[in-house]
């Protein structure tokens, strides 16, 4: 078989071209110009997916890329691909150039060798970044990013809910099991492993634990048990009240927008600050929705892209990070109308031009100001997340 | 002089075309289901995959929803066909049922799967027709109707697409088994209509149909794509949870997705094997009920009964294009309204570019599938016809085979041999896939019309001095332009409704109509599905209506043709 | 003989066992009756004849044609032109394309065009050649299959039954009409049918059928 891959390689009619090295930003943008950059991203948002295509169409314009958006279902498909492309042997040209990532699959993907770099602090764009205050900028679900990867968007969690039937927000989770014990079917998560859904159980147990910080720590044997202790109780009183009584669940975060529209629940968990007036603008969700946070504050991460390490078109997907970061791509995802996610950039490292963009947008009646958001807490480190998930699916992925 | 040695190979050439992929994806599954796969290094045989399967809570659950799913489907979409054609074919209302069916026919899977999600949920359309007026409600009621755990929903989404296939399958059939006398004998003897079809063409009819009844046991045991947008989740029927464990980055996984596909294809081969003793049972107490003479006064009851069901089975598929067109223009719809606050054409302007990439990739990939299936088919018909070969019956279940073994216990098992070999995923691969579906619903398509032309015309033509291939291509394909079009149009429609075979073969670079679609379910983005749903029908449908319309164009002066 | 249609010792075989056995000339302008019971193999006769022998039966002997051993020449090249009882013309062609299909290739498009006219005038129908076929009567379309296919200019002729479907009026009529073209260009005709005006008016050698044992043999020979 490995005699097979070679010969394949060698008959492959594309030149092997030499790695760019991203300090040299002109050689970058002059291999990028021609090449089309395949970007895996989850498909499952309609409005991210028209910001990607925006994106598409910039790129294009200015630096001559190609992108096309692979909608993806489970970012771990696209790493499945890049390991299965490793292991027969395909270190040149792989099917995927580009992957929106972070925490779990980030930290797989990294410690498996399967990516390019470091090259995100070498992109012009980088400079902008307010690294200096936004420490999930280097440092992704606490594993160290060492430029691997580059950032695009800051998500924090809020929980967005229909004022029309359910007026007040919530400041904990015990006030939200009480709430859903009071109104029983009217609430529901994405189904771990979905990110939100897990998302959710994290969100949990930060909230019940009297000190979070020894989430921070790699989960293990020892301590795993200990520390989950609060949340399995949590979730056998609050599964009975939830939509469905818990015999289904929303396949992903979007789907529960359409569950409020349809007045099947009142309230629902999201990522993004900026999603419910987004889908406000998009006749999605009824214009009485708006959002709020915890009293102790929420989770809060970054998005990012990385290229794997086999990619045909590194430049191309270099040029698209480094886009993803100027301020004009930044300002049109805040925008609540667009995409709504939080920008990476520092406002004082813009000029006054760029900061004026961001000044000028209308938050939107449902987003928080920035104030408002609060304390962002850390994401724990991915092992709990998948070990969260997976004993989830264990206890209630089975309907009784 | 290459023809003429060409020919012959052609039914050779046919064969491997449809086995090869399916023996390769076997081959495939079956080594990592016991412990064996080099790309993650692991060497078998061990019986761990199996045992990791049987470690999941969910596959008991999962294993009586796929044979249960599966076999209620094909009962009920078995018995309103039977009992439908038994009671009215021959009438008028019959004639209308069944032009009301064709075209269902076309329509894909996953279209009509969407169509009825958004009919029956608790805030679907029949809810918000029905509230407040008659319902009271001004919330949807907290019922698990889409998704749930009994997978109910998900047999009706089934029964509807299956009851139209079987249908015409049965039509076809009646041709060939003299119904209508026999059926008018049988009321001289004093029997009611349906008692005396029943007792006296069913037999025959269904030996004839017992090959596509079989595909659709397998199928409804094994769909994917219905069972993500209608099935539970909790857990999800044996061949979701496959795919899902085809996806996890650990590799390891994919042995147990391996032994799930190994056990996928036991339950089928399982399911047909009772069946088939079932067959048997049922034959010998179809025998007591016949010599027993009951004349059958139930008849007008059970036939309307029948009626209702089939009629209601066609109106959910349209009613389900119709709310899926709704629902793509529009603007906010909250419960309990019975339409959109306001028509807008704005999600078309927005989704409308996606999909038009999406039709041409499904198009070009549609076009050669079908192009080459009915260039193999006509090949081995006529090479069938030319050497006087005999296509025995064992030959036409070779024609099956690709229907019947689940597309989820070869199709992982043909991805991972293609990664191994260092085969490029992308669209040359997925069209050979897909011609692996598309060809034996070609070739029984165009088989019977192809057979049934007067070979006469065929002596006739050679004693005026025409060559083999000069009557292939000027007498016989022109007379046959309809059922030829018509097969085509069916290879389109198959081509166009494939889900796993693209998901799987393209890697992920071949977005056609079909795989966008399924990929927004999870999305629950209502207004986008609709857009892609109707796109999707449309794809399918269009070739339907050109078969028909360029026959009637083409042989507008030429009576003979006119219903040929 | 040098001319003409021999059938010489020609036997058909259905799955081993013999149907029928032949072995006679016709000469130009003779035509041949053979009579017979239904299923006795009449219509496989011609079959082989015209080398479109169906997959179930086999048959030994030899056909010579003016001269020529036809016995193994592929179907479209033997020269022997065929009418059954039903028309069969092409439904897809008009009537003036069904009469061309038999032309030999060649000459201009007005010449050709000429003789379909001219064939069409001989029996009648002028003017017909841009018709639907499945417009004409039955008396017509009988009139356009036999000139079809004495176009394609065929050194003999051979008749299954062909006048079965025509009412008794048209019967003669059509009859008289074939046999007078086929003797004015000096074909061979051999001729199958149940009817015993038929096989009178051919006024040829009658050949009967036997059906009582599987080695059916000539079992009169008469003269018409």
């Amino acid at each position: 078989m490995k005699h097979l891959a070679v010969l394949a390689a060698l008959l492959a009619p594309l030149p092997v071209m030499a790695d760019v090295d991203p300090a040299d930003w002109d050689a970058v943008t002059a291999q990028a110009a021609g090449q089309t950059v395949y970007w895996n991203a989850w498909g499952g948002s309609t409005t991210t997916n028209d910001f990607i295509a925006w994106v598409g169409s910039r790129v294009a314009q200015d630096y001559g890329v190609t992108l096309n958006h692979v909608k993806l279902t489970d970012t771990a498909d696209a790493v499945t691909r890049v390991l299965s492309e490793k292991q027969a042997g395909q270190n040149e040209n792989g099917a995927i150039d580009m992957i929106w990532i972070n925490g779990a699959n980030f930290a797989a993907m990294k410690e498996a060798d399967l990516l390019f770099g470091p090259y995100a602090e070498q992109l012009p764009n980088w400079a902008l970044a307010d690294f200096e205050n936004k420490s999930a900028l280097q440092t992704d679900f606490t594993v160290p990013v060492d430029g691997y990867e580059s950032p695009w968007a800051m998500a924090q969690v809020v929980f967005m809910h229909d004022t029309a039937r359910m007026p007040d927000p919530l400041g904990s989770m015990d006030a939200l099991l009480g709430w859903a014990q009071a109104n029983p079917g009217r609430f529901s998560y994405p189904q771990p492993p979905d990110f939100l859904g897990t998302t959710f159980l994290k969100q949990v147990l930060i909230d019940l634990l009297p000190n979070p910080s020894v989430l921070a720590e790699p989960a293990t044997d020892a301590n795993y048990d200990a520390v989950t202790a609060p949340l399995w109780p949590y979730l056998d009183a609050l599964t009975p009240h939830l939509w469905r009584e818990g015999r289904a669940y929303p396949a992903s975060g979007p789907a529960q927008l359409q569950l409020i529209a349809d007045a099947e629940v009142d309230l629902a968990i999201s990522f993004s600050p900026g999603e419910a007036t987004a889908a406000i603008a998009n006749n999605q969700l009824p214009d009485t929705v708006r959002t709020f946070v915890l009293d102790k504050g929420t989770i809060g991460n970054a998005s990012f892209v990385a290229i794997p390490y086999n990619s045909g078109a590194k430049a191309g997907a270099m040029v698209v990070a480094n886009f993803l970061m100027s301020p004009e791509a930044q300002a049109r995802a805040q925008d609540p109308a667009i995409l709504g996610y939080g920008t990476v950039l520092a406002m004082d490292k813009l000029s006054d031009a760029d900061r004026a963009l961001f000044e000028t947008l209308d938050l939107g009646i449902a987003t928080l100001t920035p104030a408002e958001l609060g304390v962002v807490q850390d994401e724990p480190h991915p092992t709990w997340m998948t070990r969260i998930s997976d004993d989830w699916v264990a206890r209630y992925g089975v309907a009784q | 002089m290459s023809r003429r040695r060409l020919l012959p190979l052609l039914p050779a050439l046919t064969m491997l075309a449809l086995l090869g992929p399916v023996v390769a994806g076997l081959w495939g599954t079956v080594l990592p289901a016991f412990g064996h796969l080099p790309a993650a290094g692991l060497t078998g045989p061990s019986l761990d995959p199996f045992r990791d399967l049987f470690g999941w809570a969910g596959l008991p659950r999962a294993v009586m929803l796929s044979v249960g799913t599966g076999v209620l489907a094909t009962v009920m979409s078995l018995a309103i066909v039977m009992l439908v054609t038994a009671g009215w074919s021959g009438t008028r209302v019959f004639g209308v049922l069944e032009r009301l069916l064709s075209p269902l026919l076309a329509v894909p899977h996953a279209a009509a799967a969407f169509g009825l999600a958004f009919l029956i949920a608790p805030s679907g359309w029949l809810a918000r027709l029905a509230s407040p007026g008659l319902t009271g409600w001004d919330r949807p009621p907290d019922l698990l109707i889409v998704q749930d755990s009994w997978g109910l929903a998900m047999t009706a989404g089934l029964i509807v697409k299956e009851v139209p296939f079987l249908l015409l399958i049965t039509l076809a059939a009646l041709g060939q088994a003299d119904a209508q006398r026999s059926v008018r004998v049988a009321q001289a003897l004093g029997y009611g209509r349906l008692t005396g079809w029943l007792k006296t063409v069913f037999p025959r009819v269904y030996a004839q149909i017992r090959p596509p009844v079989y595909v659709v046991l397998a199928y409804a045991m094994s769909v994917v794509d219905v069972a993500v947008i209608l099935g539970p989740n909790t857990p999800p029927s044996l061949s979701v949870q496959i795919v899902k464990l085809m996806a996890h980055p650990d590799l390891s996984y994919r042995l147990e997705a391996a032994a799930g596909a190994v056990l996928q294809l036991l339950l089928v081969i399982g399911a047909l094997l009772v069946w088939r003793l079932g067959e048997g049972a049922v034959a010998a107490l179809g025998r007591r009920w016949i010599t027993a003479g009951a004349r059958g006064k139930a008849d007008p009851a059970v036939a309307g009964l029948a009626l209702v069901a089939g009629a209601v089975s066609a109106l959910a598929v349209f009613l389900g294009l119709v709310v899926l067109g709704v629902w793509s223009v529009a603007g906010f719809w909250g419960f309990p309204d019975a339409l959109p606050d306001r028509i807008t054409m704005a999600n078309w302007l927005r989704f409308g570019p996606g999909t038009l990439q999406a039709l041409g990739e499904t198009a070009l990939i549609a076009v050669v599938a079908a192009l080459v299936a009915l260039v193999l088919t006509i090949g081995c018909l006529e090479a069938e016809y030319r050497h006087k070969l005999r296509v025995s019956q064992r030959a036409v279940w070779v024609l099956y085979i690709p229907l019947l073994v689940p597309q989820t216990a070869f199709l992982p098992g043909l991805q991972t041999l293609m990664l191994t070999l260092g085969a490029d995923v992308g669209r040359v691969p997925v069209m050979l896939v897909h011609l692996v579906f598309v060809l034996p619903y070609v070739f029984l398509s165009l088989a019977d019309p192809f057979r049934a032309w007067d070979a006469r015309m065929g002596v006739i033509a050679a004693a005026l001095r025409a060559s083999p291939d000069r009557i292939l291509w000027r007498v016989r394909l022109p007379m046959l332009l309809r059922p030829v079009l018509t097969a085509f149009a069916v290879g389109l429609a198959v081509s166009v409704g494939q889900y796993l075979a693209t998901l799987l073969i393209g890697g992920g670079r071949v977005a056609t109509l079909t795989t966008e679609a399924v990929a927004l379910a999870s999305g629950g983005d209502r207004r986008a599905i609709g857009v892609y749903g109707l796109m999707q029908t449309g794809a399918a449908l269009v070739p339907f209506a050109l078969a028909l319309l360029i026959p009637a164009l083409v042989w507008r002066n030429r009576k003979g043709l006119r219903h040929g | 003989m040098d001319k003409g249609l021999s059938l010489r010792d020609v036997t058909v075989f259905k799955d081993r066992s013999p149907l029928i056995r032949v072995d006679h000339d016709v000469a130009p302008g003779d035509v041949v009756t053979i009579m017979g019971p239904s299923g006795v193999g009449k219509s496989t006769l011609l079959a082989f004849i015209t080398g479109t022998l169906p997959g179930d039966f086999t048959a030994t002997g030899t056909v010579w044609l003016d001269g020529h051993d036809i016995t193994y020449a592929a179907a479209h090249q033997r020269r022997v032109g065929i009418l059954f009882q039903d028309d069969l013309l092409f439904p897809h062609l008009s009537v003036g394309a069904n009469l061309a299909f038999g032309l030999r290739p060649g000459g201009s498009r007005s010449d050709r065009q000429t003789r379909i006219d001219a064939a069409l005038a001989e029996v009648g129908l002028d003017g017909f050649a841009p018709r639907d076929p499945a417009t004409l009567s039955g008396g017509q379309k009988a009139r356009v299959a036999l000139m079809r296919m004495l176009l394609s200019e065929p050194c003999a002729l051979l008749l299954d039954e062909p006048f079965a479907r025509l009412d008794a009026a048209l019967r003669a009529q059509v009859r008289d009409m074939v046999f007078d073209r086929a003797r004015s260009r000096a074909l061979p005709v051999l001729m199958v049918t149940h009817d015993a005006e038929d096989a009178q008016a051919a006024g040829g050698v009658i050949i009967t059928l036997g059906d009582e044992s599987p080695h059916n043999r000539i079992t009169s020979v008469t003269q018409g």
